[in-house]
């Protein structure tokens, strides 16, 4: 029983008699109003659903519409396989950009991939504990270090380094490049590999040990095949962040549109042509248009690799 | 006869359990060895940034204005448009990027076109930043003829960053448990109530992990800005005007490096890395503090 003074509780009883006198009225109004602010907030969020699809869409449309006026004066064949790029002459061959950034990308892999691999198996499955929980945090956190500073690392270190090591003059290149790209894209592909070997179950190992099989044949014949997708995705979204790079290969590669066709010699990609360029040219000119169609082959080329992706966790599922 | 052909059979086995344990004996040692060399020279690397900047930095450079010819510049301007773009970025982007997510984790039916939606984000995410700088240029420079601005290149940097925080909003709400969300139901909560007082608290940790990686990257981005708000600053401290070129920490880095003419390019490009690594360290640190408090407390 509470106890309280006559006075309270007349109080109370007042309260109580008021809002019996008014019916649920306050009540009502509340639910009214909780369920308006809950279908405003659905409708809140489909709206932001469909403005990111929309984004997705007008950057696509911009980009192809821009860039597609570049064919009304060079023809597509001249664009796509010609390696003469001088916007004095109004001649835009992209060759030498395209093939610049896919021997780019296809020479961080080499370096990467194998590189990551160890690291996640070690992350995985040889690291004791304390140094695991040690070095997963710090690679998360290298994940985001600017590539600004990457770049400025391998042009400061790097080139230098490069240059007394294989007695060239200009040390700029797409070996600069794939190396400054593959210590950014390290620990992006390590640690998504690293998830999924650690997400294999403990069992297939057991069974591998059962059998009287080493670490060594564990690792490489059990673990790995069976973490095979996650290492691919791994791998893919570490290749979208190679073609995308931009500011860190615009510090070494060299910026001089000619073919890659050696190590140490200055070229140029899609991204750092483009990315040098733009500022100096008008919005209505066949050059700009041309670095706009350039911008559309790396949003073609990322848009596709998302489509693999897809296609990948379908066969994953299936299995 | 027989006892010959087991002593050879054991024999051979026992020497292929030799090379096997061998082999993975060097296997061990291999991975050990590229991991551990692997993570000291990114560490060292960085180590070498800072020891290198760092140990000249002073307030005056901080807070100074840059100078084109003569020594002695700072980064003033550039460091506060850093932050200032970081925060309009966020500022636009985390409303929409988080509803966006709460819309494919909780409301969305599971039909074709939701597929579609996700893709659609799957695919923004991926686009590299450099098409975002392009498409800023065709939105405000080219459309609305505002030229290189602030608030162009908040607004680009803010869709750059839509799809990473909607998944990871996504991902978070979606790996809270349904007890607590059929708990919040049935004490005849609203959908919207169930999502502002069970859910986004349940998830927290995971979107203040998405919203710290956005708000680096947002700092650290170079190519966006260096296309929608310029290589310049407009030359005074706490300049709020966001139609005024915004050249930001990470464009002087590069700008300093390679374009200026000033005679200590190298010395303020090593101080300015320095900055700039030691601000994303920070910020990853500092949005992720409350988060261990809260941790501790709940524990």
């Amino acid at each position: 029983m509470i106890e309280s003074s006559p006075a309270v509780q007349a109080a109370v009883q007042g309260q109580l008699g008021e809002s019996m006198k008014s019916g649920s009225g306050k009540a009502f109004d509340r639910k009214n109003r909780l369920l308006f602010y809950n279908s405003t907030f659905k409708v809140v969020c489909i709206c932001s659903a469909i403005f990111v699809c929309l984004i997705l869409f007008s950057i696509l449309i911009f980009m192809f519409r821009t860039g597609v006026l570049t064919f009304k004066t060079v023809p597509l064949t001249t664009f796509l396989f010609s390696t003469d790029w001088s916007p004095e002459t109004e001649t835009y061959g992209a060759f030498v950009f395209i093939f610049g950034t896919f021997a780019l990308t296809a020479l961080t892999l080499l370096f990467s991939v194998p590189l990551s691999v160890f690291v996640a198996v070690f992350l995985a499955e040889m690291a004791p504990k304390w140094l695991r929980n040690l070095l997963r945090p710090i690679l998360d956190l290298l994940v985001g270090i600017p590539s600004v500073v990457y770049g400025f690392l391998g042009l400061t270190l790097l080139l230098p380094k490069l240059r007394d090591w294989a007695q060239v003059d200009l040390s700029d290149g797409i070996l600069a490049g794939a190396i400054v790209l593959s210590i950014m894209i390290l620990p992006t592909i390590s640690r998504i590999s690293d998830d999924s070997i650690s997400a294999v179950p403990q069992k297939y190992r057991d069974a591998s040990y059962a059998l009287g099989a080493t670490r060594f044949h564990t690792i490489v014949r059990v673990v790995l095949p069976s973490a095979r997708s996650g290492i691919l995705y791994a791998v893919i979204l570490g290749m979208a962040r190679a073609i995308g790079e931009t500011m860190a290969i615009v510090m070494v590669i060299g910026n001089t549109p000619q073919l890659a066709n050696a190590l140490f010699k200055p070229t140029s990609v899609l991204t750092s042509n483009i990315v040098m360029q733009i500022p100096n040219v008008p919005f209505d000119s066949t050059w700009n248009y041309a670095l706009y169609m350039m911008g559309f082959l790396l949003l073609f080329i990322s848009l596709l690799m998302i489509v693999v992706i897809r296609l990948l966790q379908r066969k994953g599922a299936s299995r | 006869m027989k006892t010959a052909a087991k002593a050879a059979a054991t024999n051979a086995f026992s020497a292929r359990s030799g090379s096997n344990r061998l082999k993975d004996k060097i296997f061990s040692l291999v991975v050990w060895g590229v991991s551990l060399v692997i993570v000291a020279i990114i560490l060292g690397l960085l180590a070498l940034i800072l020891e290198r900047g760092a140990t000249h930095l002073s307030w005056d450079f901080i807070t100074g204005l840059p100078s084109e010819i003569e020594e002695g510049g700072g980064i003033g301007p550039s460091l506060f448009n850093s932050f200032y773009m970081m925060i309009l970025s966020l500022i636009v982007s985390i409303p929409f990027g988080m509803a966006a997510g709460i819309y494919l984790a909780e409301f969305a039916p599971d039909n074709k076109f939701i597929a579609f939606v996700r893709i659609c984000v799957e695919g923004l995410a991926s686009v590299p930043s450099l098409i975002f700088g392009l498409f800023g240029i065709a939105l405000f420079v080219e459309m609305m003829g505002l030229g290189l601005t602030i608030i162009g290149g908040a607004v680009s940097l803010a869709f750059l960053n839509l799809p990473v925080l909607t998944r990871v909003t996504e991902e978070a709400i979606r790996a809270v448990s349904q007890e607590i969300k059929q708990a919040s139901f049935s004490l005849g909560a609203t959908h919207l109530q169930t999502i502002r007082k069970a859910l986004i608290p349940s998830a927290i940790s995971g979107i203040v992990t998405g919203i710290s990686l956005v708000a680096g990257r947002a700092f650290g981005e170079s190519a966006v800005i260096i296309l929608t708000a310029g290589v310049t600053t407009s030359g005074v401290m706490w300049d709020f005007n966001l139609l005024s070129p915004g050249e930001t920490l990470a464009v002087h880095l590069w700008y300093v490096q390679s374009e200026a003419i000033v005679p200590d390019a190298q010395l303020i490009s090593q101080k300015a890395a320095a900055v700039l690594l030691i601000v994303v360290l920070a910020i990853n640190f500092l949005f992720r503090i409350p988060l261990w408090v809260r941790e501790r407390k709940l524990r």
